[in-house]
């Protein structure tokens, strides 16, 4: 499965829709899923490609990390897979 | 000053998945304390308890719910539901906005923390789920009640080791007796039966390996138990006007603190909560028909609140039954007392006494009618509850037949 799939699978989860509901221009907010969900999300990534996501809570727009929508989300999964092998 | 009445019970326990389940157990005097089941039970010393067996939360709570929701939580909801189904009540407007929930815990989430302790000390990891501290944190019970039937005024958490529970219904019952809320949620919850909790107990040397069993000259320690029981305390008016049936009525508390020593009893701490409950109440020693015991089953514990009875009751300790249904259910620490509550409301309800099980051999200094091994028949109309916890802190409540 690759990183695009892994992540719409775990979004997918959270939000409770099958993989095909989820798209790259689908937003946590259109998914339904709070900030709650959002850093359990976080937490299901980093612990399926133990990587470590720089996410704050208090300040997501600061973060580096980009949630604006799930094509971001796989985006910056993918460059922190990458920085790490 | 307002009266207080119950109206509603709801609970689950080592005996029973239901109050009625509960009662039935407590009629016929059963142990539900056996071989604990969990993780690296194999290095405890002490492998007995009074365990939940058969619950099955991924049923009954779905996979968010389950992600926020320690064991001590479970439990709390699932004797909140039957406790507020049993009353026949729903919280809106202005009900909704005064009426409030106040749960007794020790441990709180200790699952949670032994499971991710576990997690990063034993296996080394360095993450956590994201909801350890909402799972863990001692008000976690109160507030999902809070938000499962929209109570939205005074909710807290009262943490008092052993007597957590009884202040907590305590505080309830004075709460709506001074009129700040006309129906609260109350009770207590405790989930500290993993390898943690029970090693920590452990320490103690207090446990017994094999049985509990107050007030027996044998006995030799206590066993821990598990689960919650929660009540509906609402005003006698309210309850009146809206039709629903009391089950019995809280008519005095007194709290006191020992002020001597972190783990052994008080007579007089013990002596002084139980007048100060019949002082709160208005009543003669004499109209007490009934006391559940603290009856923890250690050395320490029974002798002194035998005494404590024999002080404050005179010639009249002769005449009470006093039992511990902790040789059943086990202690459930934070939990106890509101189990304990409901062979209270059994007494006053259906004039009968649960037994003290595990009873073998007569103690001089527990010399009181403690019911032994089989329950009793008898029409009584007060009923004490006590509570003396670690730390010298007790908490009595005093209950009528309704």
């Amino acid at each position: 499965m690759s990183i695009r799939d892994k992540v719409i699978a775990i979004i997918a989860e959270q939000a409770v829709l099958e993989p095909s509901d989820v798209t790259e221009t689908s937003t946590l907010e259109d998914l339904g899923i709070d900030s709650l969900g959002l850093v359990e999300s976080i937490f299901a990534i980093e612990e399926e490609f133990d990587i470590s996501i720089p996410f704050n809570a208090n300040e997501p727009s600061q973060s580096d990390f980009d949630i604006t929508n799930v094509g971001a989300i796989i985006a910056g999964i993918e460059k922190l897979v990458a920085e790490q092998s | 000053m307002k009266r207080v009445v119950i109206t509603g019970a709801g609970t689950i326990n080592a005996l029973g998945q239901s109050v009625s389940a509960t009662l039935e157990a407590m009629r016929e005097g059963r142990c539900g304390i056996g071989p604990l089941e969990f993780r690296d039970v194999e290095r405890l010393a002490i492998q007995i308890g009074g365990q939940v067996r058969g619950f099955e939360a991924e049923g009954r709570f779905n996979r968010q719910q389950m992600s926020l929701y320690d064991r001590f939580t479970q439990f709390t909801l699932t004797a909140a539901a039957e406790a507020i189904g049993q009353a026949g009540i729903s919280f809106h407007g202005d009900l909704s906005a005064r009426s409030g929930v106040v749960l007794g815990t020790s441990g709180g989430g200790m699952t949670t923390l032994d499971e991710n302790y576990r997690s990063v000390y034993e296996d080394g990891k360095n993450r956590v789920h994201p909801f350890v501290v909402p799972k863990l944190m001692n008000n976690a019970a109160a507030s999902h009640v809070s938000m499962e039937y929209n109570l939205k005024g005074p909710s807290f958490t009262v943490a008092t080791a052993c007597a957590s529970s009884n202040h907590a219904m305590g505080l309830a019952f004075q709460m709506i007796r001074s009129g700040a809320a006309p129906v609260m949620i109350t009770g207590g919850s405790e989930s500290m039966l993993c390898f943690g909790g029970v090693k920590a107990w452990e320490g103690l040397r207090v446990m017994s390996k094999d049985a509990c069993r107050p007030f027996s000259a044998n006995r030799n320690g206590m066993v821990q138990g598990e689960g919650a029981a929660v009540f509906v305390f609402e005003e006698y008016d309210h309850a009146r006007k809206r039709g629903a049936e009391i089950l019995a009525e809280v008519v005095g508390f007194a709290m006191t603190s020992d002020a001597s020593d972190i783990v052994m009893p008080s007579k007089q701490g013990a002596a002084r909560a139980m007048a100060g409950a019949l002082a709160d109440a208005g009543l003669n020693g004499d109209e007490v028909g009934y006391i559940n015991a603290h009856g923890t089953g250690t050395a320490a514990n029974d002798k002194t609140e035998c005494a404590a009875v024999a002080d404050v009751f005179g010639p009249h300790a002769d005449n009470l039954m006093i039992s511990s249904t902790k040789s059943m259910h086990g202690h459930l620490i934070g939990g106890t007392g509101a189990v304990e509550l409901l062979a209270c409301i059994m007494a006053l309800r259906d004039g009968v006494i649960a037994p003290t099980i595990g009873y073998e051999e007569p103690d001089p200094e527990c010399a009181l009618d403690v019911v032994p091994n089989v329950a009793r028949e008898a029409q009584v109309d007060v009923v004490l509850s006590n509570a003396f916890a670690f730390g010298g802190l007790n908490a009595v409540l005093a209950l009528r037949r309704a």
